[in-house]
C-alpha cells in the first residue's frame, strides 16, 4: 500500500524536479504509444524534441519557436496572475481576438497614411481591446457575482462571430477581389511588426512577452499587490483580513490578463499572420491556460513552459509530415505532458512512504 | 472486580514524535475516568486508538475481559464503544433524526427512529426534537444529538473528548446529570477535559499524561486544581501577575451596531454597544457561533457597519477597512489560526507582512522590503518564544500554540492603541496560555485597551477587568469581573438556552 504523507514544506528539490521527470515520463509513455502505432519510438521523440531546435531545417523552426512561445508566454503570464488569486479567465482567446481587431480596426481606418505614432497607437489599442472585453466578465462578477469561469469563455464564441462579421464585412481588403479577410499589414510598413533581427522571428510581441515575464515577477514576488493576489489566492479569509478588496482584485486580475491576451492579438495581426479573418485565432488564448500550469503560475516557469509548448507544437507538426503520425496522437502527446506534470506535483507537497499502510 | 477496559504497554509513534509509550490504563464498569494532560500529551491518540481509528504499534487492550483490537470505529462501536468527539460531525441542513440516521449501519424507518431519539433522550435528561434541522440548534442542543447518536448503540464506554468547551455552566450542569445517571448504569466514561474543576466534580478516577507517558493516577477529588494543573505541566504553574492599573479615556465607543448574518446559519449582531476605555481588559464571554467571529469582523474592518457605530478616539472609523484601521492603531488577532489570521502555505515571514506592513513600513513605495520583514518575524519568534527553525518555515509546519503565539505576538509588537483578539488560547497548551495572558495584561499596562473574546471563562476571569456575554447577537452590560459568581456570569451568557432539562 502507498500511503502520502504532507510535507510540513514543499519541497524545493521537487519543486525543480517534477517539470523534468514529467518531460521524460512523457518520453516514455509518449514513445510506447508511438510504437503501437507502428512507429519507431526513438525516431519519433528524435523529430519532436531534436529537429525542431538542431535538425537540418532548424534555422527556419528556431524562427517558428519563438513567433509560436511569444504569444503563449505573453498571455499565460497575465492569466497566471489570476489564477494565483483564484481568479479564473478561460476567456484569454477572445480578449486575445479583440485586441487584434481593436488595433487593426486603428491601422485599416488610416490606411495609407505612414507614421510613426500608428504602431505605438496600435499597442495602446490591442491592449485595450482585450482590457475592455475582459471588463465584462470582471464587473459581472463584481456587479451581480456572475461566474467569471462562464462568462468569460461564453464571450470567446461571441468574439468570433465578431471575428468573422469583420473579416467578411467591415474590415475587408476593397482591393481584395472579393476574397475574405482585411488588407495584410505587412505590406503598410507603418503597422508592420517586423522580425527585428531578419528570419528569427523576434519580433516585438516576443520582446513584450520576455518583458512581461520579468514585470509579473516583480509584481508577483517583490511587490506588495502580488503578495496579497497571492494570499488571496491560498486564504480568500485571511486576504480580506489583509485588507484585500475582493471586487478590486477581480477587476484587476481580469484586467491585466486582457490586456496581456490584446497586445498579443495585436503583435500576431500586425506580424506572422498580418491580416484579420475568419480563421485568425489558433488557440493561443486556450493553450495558454496550459502553460500557465505546466510553469507552475510561476513567470521563470511559464517562459520555459511556453517554449516547450511552442516545441511540441511544431515538433508535432513535423512528425506528421516526416512519420505520418496522426495528429490525433500528438495531441495525446501533449495531453500527457500536463497530466504527468499534475501527477508528479504530488511529490511537492507530500512524501510517498510505500509498505505497510497505517493511517496517520 | 474485573475491569471493562484494560491497556497495557500501548505505543505508538509517528515521524519524530512517539505519541503514546507504553500507556497502561484500567477502567471498571460504570467509572468516570479522567485523561489529563496538556496538548500534546497523548490523550488525542490514546482514545482514537481505543475508538479504532489509530492503529498502535504495539501493546494490548482488554475489553470486557477479551482481546481487544479493533480495526476501525465501526468495530469499536460493535464492541460496545462510542466516541463524542469535540468538533461535531453533523449536517446543518439535515434534521436531528436524519443525522442520527446516517451515522448507524441499518438505519429503522424515520417514525421508528424519531420515537426512540424522544424516549431515549428524554430518559437521559436531554430532550430532543427529532425534526427540528441541526442549523437551527445551539451548541448545547447540537451535542446532545450526537450523545444519543452515541447512546442508541448503547455502549459499555463512552468517550468524551472536551465537552464542555462549547456549553454555558447551566448547560454542563445539565449535561453532568446526564453522564451520572448513565454511569449509574453500568456504563464507563473516559472523559478528556482540561477544565480541571469539572473533572473534581465529576470523575472518580484520573490518568494523568505527559509527553506519551502515564506519569500518575490519583483520585481527582482528594487533589485540588492547582494540584492536578502541576501534575499535567510536571512544574509548578507561574501566576500571572496582573498589575493594577488605572483605566484611562475611553479610546472606542461602539454604539448600535448591528448587522446580519454572515452565513446561512450564522448570527446577526443585534444592537450591540459598550465604551472601552484606555488599560483595561474587556473580556466578551459566549459560546461560540453566537456572534463572535461577526464581532470581531466588524471590529477589525473586515465587515465595515453603519455610520457612526464604530468610533476610535472619537472619530468615526466604521468605514474603513482593516489597514485604515490599523493605521489608527487598532488591531485584531482572529480565531481561525490557519487560514484567517494566518496562511498556512506561507512562511511566517510573508505571514508578518498580512498584517505588518502599515505600522511596521515593510513595504517601500509599495515594494516589499524582504530584510525589514524577515527581521519583524524574528522580533516575535525571539519575543514570544515561538519554537520555530527560522521566520522561512511555513505557517501549517508550526503546532497550533506556536502559531497562536506567533498570531498575538505579530499584534502587540505593532503596538496597538486597541487589540481585539477571538479565543487567544483555543487549543494552547497551559505555558503558552499563560504567556498569551501576560502578554496580553502587559500591553494594558503600557496603556492599549484590551478586548479578549473566549469560550473559556477562567480565562476571562483572570485577564478580564470587566466582563460581557455575547449571546446570539446581543451584548449584555459590561459588569466588574470582581465579584462576579460563576451562577451569575451562567445567566448573563443565556442560562441553560431554554434547553429543557427533563427530571430523571
Amino acid at each position: 500500500m502507498i500511503t502520502l504523507i504532507r510535507r510540513p514544506n514543499p519541497s524545493q528539490f521537487w519543486t525543480f524536479a517534477t517539470p523534468i521527470v514529467a518531460v521524460i515520463a512523457t518520453m516514455i509513455a509518449g514513445g510506447l504509444l508511438f510504437a503501437m502505432l507502428g512507429k519507431n519510438p526513438v525516431e519519433a521523440i528524435r523529430v519532436i524534441f531534436w529537429e525542431p531546435l538542431l535538425g537540418a531545417n532548424a534555422s527556419y523552426f528556431r524562427g517558428q519557436l519563438l513567433v509560436k512561445a511569444g504569444p503563449l508566454i505573453l498571455i499565460a503570464s497575465g492569466l497566471a496572475v489570476g489564477f494565483r488569486a483564484g481568479i479564473w479567465n478561460i476567456g484569454a482567446e477572445g480578449q486575445y481576438i479583440m485586441g487584434a481587431l481593436a488595433s487593426a480596426w486603428l491601422a485599416l481606418h488610416v490606411y495609407p497614411a505612414e507614421s510613426h505614432w500608428l504602431f505605438p497607437a496600435m499597442i495602446v489599442l490591442g491592449a485595450l481591446g482585450g482590457l475592455l472585453w475582459a471588463m465584462i466578465p470582471a464587473l459581472l462578477k463584481v456587479w451581480f457575482g456572475t461566474s467569471e469561469i462562464l462568462v468569460s469563455l461564453m464571450l470567446v464564441y461571441v468574439v468570433e462571430n465578431l471575428l468573422a462579421y469583420m473579416a467578411f464585412g467591415p474590415l475587408k481588403n476593397p482591393d481584395g477581389f472579393g476574397f475574405p479577410g482585411s488588407r495584410n499589414l505587412q505590406d503598410y510598413p507603418s503597422a508592420h511588426n517586423v522580425d527585428l533581427i531578419a528570419g528569427t522571428g523576434l519580433h516585438w510581441g516576443v520582446v513584450t512577452a520576455f518583458v512581461a515575464v520579468i514585470a509579473t515577477y516583480i509584481l508577483m514576488h517583490r511587490h506588495i499587490t502580488g503578495f496579497r493576489i497571492r494570499v488571496a489566492g491560498e486564504a480568500p479569509r485571511a486576504a480580506r483580513f489583509a485588507g484585500v478588496i475582493p471586487a478590486r482584485l477581480v477587476v484587476f486580475c481580469l484586467g491585466l490578463a486582457g490586456a496581456f491576451a490584446g497586445l498579443a492579438g495585436m503583435f500576431e495581426v500586425s506580424g506572422p499572420s498580418g491580416q484579420i479573418t475568419d480563421s485568425f485565432n489558433v488557440g493561443y488564448g486556450f493553450t495558454a491556460i496550459i502553460v500557465a500550469f505546466l510553469g507552475r503560475l510561476h513567470p521563470i516557469g511559464i517562459l520555459l513552459a511556453g517554449l516547450l509548448m511552442a516545441l511540441t507544437y511544431i515538433g508535432g507538426d513535423m512528425a506528421q509530415l516526416m512519420l505520418g503520425l496522426p495528429s490525433a496522437a500528438i495531441q495525446v502527446f501533449q495531453g500527457m505532458l500536463l497530466f504527468f506534470l499534475l501527477g508528479f506535483d504530488v511529490l511537492t507537497n507530500f512524501r510517498v512512504r510505500l509498505g505497510r499502510g497505517a493511517s496517520a | 472486580m474485573s475491569e471493562l477496559l484494560q491497556i497495557e504497554g500501548l505505543t505508538k509513534a509517528y515521524p519524530g514524535v512517539v505519541a503514546n509509550d507504553g500507556v497502561a490504563l484500567r477502567v471498571r464498569p460504570g467509572e468516570v475516568h479522567a485523561l489529563l494532560g496538556e496538548n500534546g500529551a497523548g490523550k488525542s491518540t490514546l482514545v482514537k486508538m481505543i475508538y479504532g481509528l489509530v492503529k498502535p504499534d504495539s501493546g494490548a487492550m482488554m475489553f470486557q475481559g477479551a482481546p481487544y483490537a479493533p480495526v476501525d470505529p465501526r468495530a469499536a462501536r460493535a464492541a460496545g464503544v462510542a466516541m463524542v468527539f469535540q468538533h461535531f460531525s453533523l449536517f446543518e441542513a439535515l434534521s436531528v433524526a436524519e443525522n442520527v440516521a446516517l451515522g448507524m449501519e441499518n438505519p429503522p424507518p424515520m417514525r421508528q427512529l424519531a420515537a426512540k431519539i424522544r424516549s431515549i433522550s428524554n430518559d437521559y435528561g436531554l430532550p430532543l426534537d427529532p425534526a427540528r434541522l441541526v442549523g437551527d440548534l445551539s451548541a448545547g442542543e447540537r451535542q446532545r444529538v450526537e450523545i444519543v447518536r452515541c447512546l442508541l448503540q448503547d455502549p459499555k464506554l463512552l468517550i468524551m473528548d472536551e465537552p464542555t468547551s462549547v456549553l454555558t455552566p447551566q448547560e454542563v450542569d445539565i449535561l453532568f446529570k446526564t453522564l451520572r445517571k448513565l454511569s449509574s448504569e453500568g456504563t464507563a466514561i473516559l472523559y478528556i477535559s482540561h477544565k480541571l474543576e469539572e473533572i473534581r466534580a465529576l470523575c472518580e478516577a484520573a490518568t494523568i499524561l505527559r509527553g506519551g507517558k502515564v506519569v500518575d493516577h490519583c483520585d481527582p477529588r482528594e487533589k485540588s486544581a492547582r494540584e492536578l494543573a502541576e501534575l499535567m505541566v510536571g512544574a509548578e504553574l507561574k501566576v500571572t501577575d496582573r498589575a493594577s492599573r488605572q483605566p484611562g479615556d475611553v479610546v472606542l465607543n461602539v454604539t448600535n451596531l448591528s448587522l446580519p448574518p454572515m452565513s446561512q446559519f450564522g448570527p446577526a449582531l443585534k444592537e450591540i454597544g459598550f465604551e472601552l476605555r484606555a488599560g483595561e481588559v474587556l473580556g466578551i464571554g459566549g459560546v461560540a457561533g453566537n456572534g463572535q467571529e461577526e464581532l470581531l469582523a466588524t471590529l477589525s474592518g473586515e465587515r465595515p457597519s453603519k455610520h457612526g457605530t464604530v468610533l476610535l478616539s472619537g472619530a468615526d472609523i466604521s468605514a474603513l477597512g482593516p489597514n485604515a484601521r490599523r493605521a489608527k492603531g487598532l488591531l485584531a488577532a482572529p480565531e481561525e489560526r490557519l487560514g484567517h489570521a494566518a496562511v498556512p502555505a506561507m512562511s511566517l515571514t510573508e505571514n508578518a507582512i498580512l498584517t505588518g506592513t502599515t505600522r511596521k513600513n515593510l513595504t517601500r513605495n509599495g515594494f516589499v522590503d524582504q530584510g525589514a520583514a524577515r527581521r519583524f518575524a524574528q522580533e516575535v519568534i525571539a519575543a514570544f518564544d515561538v519554537r520555530t527553525p527560522g521566520p522561512e518555515v511555513a505557517a501549517r509546519a508550526l503546532s497550533g500554540g506556536n502559531l497562536q503565539k506567533f498570531v498575538i505576538g505579530r499584534e502587540v509588537l505593532q503596538a496597538p492603541e486597541v487589540l481585539v483578539v477571538n479565543q487567544p488560547t483555543w487549543g494552547v497548551d497551559a505555558a503558552a496560555a499563560a504567556a498569551i495572558h501576560q502578554a496580553l495584561l502587559d500591553l494594558a499596562a503600557q496603556g492599549a485597551a484590551v478586548i479578549a473574546i473566549s469560550q473559556d471563562l477562567d480565562e476571562l476571569m483572570e485577564i478580564a477587568d470587566r466582563f460581557a456575554a455575547l449571546n446570539e447577537g446581543r451584548l449584555s452590560e459590561p459588569r466588574p469581573t470582581k465579584g462576579l459568581s460563576i451562577e451569575e456570569i451562567g445567566l448573563m451568557l443565556g442560562g441553560a438556552h431554554g434547553m429543557q432539562e427533563a427530571q430523571i
